[in-house]
């Protein structure tokens, strides 16, 4: 962990939905220390601003990362523009991991949404990579529209090559869609997984984890298995500044990523 | 497979589960085939066994627009169970379907004979209503568009 942004280079950019940008990114000299899947970096955009990102992907040659920003403000905005061969700093790793080995001999089930599918593309392909350790692989994606699917190739690919089961819903079909349509709790219906002995682990808008949770506790997944990654404004990162703090946890040391045992009652609260 | 702790045959008990599965038959759908329309009256309703089932909403001079699809073990309709029993939906197969169907007038009658199976059906029912009310309301947020819910205060 640093406290002062390390200089990456942008290597390769994708354009994955009209604001949604992934970037692989690798140090110019010194790398961080590794990151696991779940932490975030906090990226800076020289002269913008910086934001926390999760990490997207974690790539073995060059110390390299992945990271997918959506443009929503300056910084993100200007994050995303960044070209290739353009510098950006970066520090991490910070926060708490997915803890996939917490899944071990059980079912691992992954429910996203929107944006949320990013923190958890690591997971997966770590789950993948331990294929064996884990029973069945559920991966369960919610979009607003088609065209707002992230990694649709990898989706695709994921479904037809491996020991996976992956399906995807999205709120506003287009003409030609044939896929779900609704809520992505509406898919836990069609998933195989067998409640008692599942950790699942969950990413998305705030409301979309809540109902996740709740539907998933009312199959009989216990609450400490339920992971989920929550989004405060994170600032300094380094658990000093208060900004991203939920009742008695500062999501960028003792999160982002929690045991909905954990986080429940303090997501119920209104003003905390 | 129908996975029976989501559906609605999934939470009663045995003997009211046989009897209603004593009055269903096995149905099949083409992709494409219209199973109900809008305004209908609602004389039927199903269990999806296989497949999937697009609900729509009739939007004038212009295509149905898709509310929700339905999946293996969801039921598809609800407007039997209550007056003036019309459809307010419209359903059509979105890929090859087996079903269970049942007709609404026995059931119906079954219920009002039996108090205790007509409020376990009745109960069941309104707990899917509920769900889906739920998952609705949620996505009226347009939760994954650039601000969430909207904007903050």
């Amino acid at each position: 962990m640093t406290e002062v942004p390390v200089p990456y280079q942008v290597v390769r950019r994708s354009q994955e939905t009209t604001d949604t940008t992934t970037l692989v990114v690798e140090p110019v000299a010194r790398a961080l220390p590794p990151f696991r899947p779940g932490q975030f970096a906090m990226i800076y955009a020289f002269g913008v601003g910086e934001i926390p990102v999760s990490v997207s992907g974690i790539l073995d040659h060059r110390h390299r990362l992945a990271h997918t920003v959506r443009a929503v403000g300056a910084v993100s905005a200007a994050v995303c523009a960044a070209a290739e061969g353009q510098e950006l700093g970066l520090r991490g790793p910070f926060g708490t991991g997915w803890e996939l080995e917490r899944a071990a001999g059980g079912d691992v089930l992954v429910v996203a949404g929107g944006i949320g599918l990013a923190p958890l593309r690591p997971l997966i392909r770590a789950a993948l990579a331990g294929a064996g350790r884990y029973r069945r692989l559920n991966l369960l994606a919610g979009a607003r529209t088609p065209d707002d699917l992230l990694y649709a190739d990898e989706l695709r690919c994921l479904a037809d090559a491996a020991p996976a089961h992956v399906a995807v819903t999205v709120d506003r079909p287009g003409h030609g869609w044939l896929g779900s349509v609704g809520m992505v709790t509406q898919l836990l219906n069609r998933a195989d997984f067998a409640p008692g002995e599942t950790t699942a682990f969950v990413c998305g808008p705030e409301a979309m984890i809540r109902a996740t949770a709740r539907d998933l506790r009312h199959r009989g997944v216990p609450a400490d298995r339920i992971r989920v990654s929550l989004e405060r404004n994170m600032r300094c990162a380094t658990g000093h500044c208060g900004h991203c703090q939920l009742g008695p946890l500062l999501l960028c040391r003792d999160g982002p990523v929690a045991g909905y045992d954990r986080v429940a009652p303090l997501l119920a609260v209104r003003e905390l | 497979m129908i996975k029976t702790t989501t559906s609605l045959l999934g939470t009663l008990d045995p003997q009211s589960r046989d009897r209603l599965l004593t009055t269903a038959k096995e149905v099949s759908f083409g992709a494409g085939d219209r199973i109900f329309s809008e305004g209908q009256r609602a004389d039927r309703f199903w269990i999806i066994r296989t497949g999937s089932i697009v609900l729509d909403l009739h939007v004038p001079g212009r295509r149905s627009a898709t509310i929700e699809t339905l999946g293996s073990g969801d039921l598809v309709g609800w407007s039997w169970l209550f007056p003036p029993y019309q459809w307010h939906l419209g359903a059509e197969a979105q890929s090859p379907v087996r079903a269970l169907e049942f007709d609404a007038t026995v059931i119906r009658a079954l219920c009002e004979a039996d108090p205790v199976l007509g409020r376990a059906v009745a109960r069941r029912v309104a707990e899917i209503i509920g769900h889906r009310l739920v998952s609705a309301r949620t996505r009226l947020l347009d939760l994954y568009g650039p601000y969430g819910s909207g904007p903050g205060s």
